[in-house]
C-alpha cells in the first residue's frame, strides 16, 4: 500500500526562463515546514533549477510550454520532488544522464542530471518521445535534535 | 546578474554579482566574450564572490570562458566561490578542468 502524504503542493507555470527563480524559491518556501539544514535547502534548490531548465531549454525549445512541480512530504522527513511537461520527450534517457552529454549548444553544459543524482537520494526519469518527461527526485531530510530548553 | 569587468595589463577581472542560473547565464556569457575579445587578456579571474545561487548553467559559462582563453594561449582563474556554488562545482568535477582557488 502506497504511503499518504502528509502535505503536499502542486504548482503549475509556463515554461519562461524567469520562472526558474520562482520554482526554487516556491520549492525552498515549502520545505522549510521540514526544517531542513541550510546545505539541503539549497541542495533542494539546486536540483528544482535544474530540472525546471531542463524542461525549459529541452521540452519546450521553440514554445512557451506547462511546467507542472509536485513537492510532497511523506513521514520520516522524506520529500518527494516531481517536475512534468507534455514537451518533446526524450529519446535515449540513458543517453541524457550520461556526465556532459548534452543537445543544448554552448549554454549548457550537460551536467544537469548529474548535479541532481548528486545533490538528492533517488532521481528516476521516465520519458515519452512526443509526450513528455516526468522527473522523480526523493531526499530524506536529516532530523533535527530540538532543544529542550 | 551584474558584471563587473576591470582590465590591466593584460589581466582581466570579472566580477559576477546575483544568481547564475540559465536565465542569468545567456547574457552571462555574451557579457564574457565581449570582455574578453575587447581585453584580449593573457590573465582572465571570474570573481564569483557576489554570486547569490549557481546551477549547472555556472559550468557550461566557466567552461566556455576556459575555451576563450586557450584560444588565446592565456589563463583562467575562478575565485571567492560562495558554497553552495562550489558544492555544484565539486558535484560536477570541475576542480580538475579548471584553476579554482
Amino acid at each position: 500500500m502506497k504511503t499518504k502524504a502528509s502535505n503536499e503542493v502542486t504548482l503549475e507555470f509556463p515554461s519562461h526562463s524567469s520562472n526558474e527563480a520562482f520554482a526554487r524559491s516556491a520549492a525552498a518556501c515549502f520545505v522549510s515546514q521540514m526544517d531542513p539544514t541550510l546545505n539541503e535547502l539549497e541542495d533542494i534548490k539546486t536540483s528544482v533549477s535544474e530540472a525546471v531548465t531542463n524542461v525549459i531549454v529541452h521540452a519546450y525549445p521553440d514554445s512557451i510550454g506547462k511546467i507542472v512541480m509536485k513537492l510532497r512530504v511523506y513521514p520520516g522527513n522524506m520529500l518527494e520532488l516531481t517536475v512534468k511537461d507534455q514537451g518533446r520527450g526524450i529519446a535515449d534517457v540513458d543517453q541524457a544522464r550520461v556526465p556532459m552529454f548534452t543537445t543544448g549548444g554552448e549554454e549548457r553544459s550537460g551536467m544537469g542530471f548529474t548535479i541532481m543524482e548528486s545533490f538528492m537520494d533517488q532521481l528516476s526519469v521516465r520519458s515519452v518521445p512526443g509526450r513528455g518527461t516526468t522527473v522523480t527526485m526523493k531526499k530524506k531530510l536529516m532530523p533535527r535534535i530540538k532543544s529542550t530548553k | 546578474m551584474e558584471i563587473q569587468a576591470k582590465s590591466a595589463d593584460r589581466n582581466l577581472l570579472l566580477e559576477f554579482c546575483g544568481e547564475l542560473d540559465h536565465h542569468g547565464a545567456r547574457g552571462a556569457l555574451r557579457e564574457v566574450e565581449l570582455a574578453i575579445d575587447a581585453a584580449l587578456p593573457r590573465m582572465l579571474v571570474m570573481d564569483f564572490a557576489g554570486v547569490t545561487f549557481m546551477d549547472s548553467s555556472g559550468i557550461a559559462l566557466i567552461l566556455r570562458a576556459q575555451q576563450r582563453m586557450q584560444l588565446l594561449d592565456g589563463s583562467l582563474q575562478v575565485r571567492n566561490v560562495p558554497g553552495q556554488a562550489r558544492r555544484v562545482l565539486d558535484a560536477a568535477g570541475i576542480g580538475r578542468l579548471v584553476n579554482i582557488k
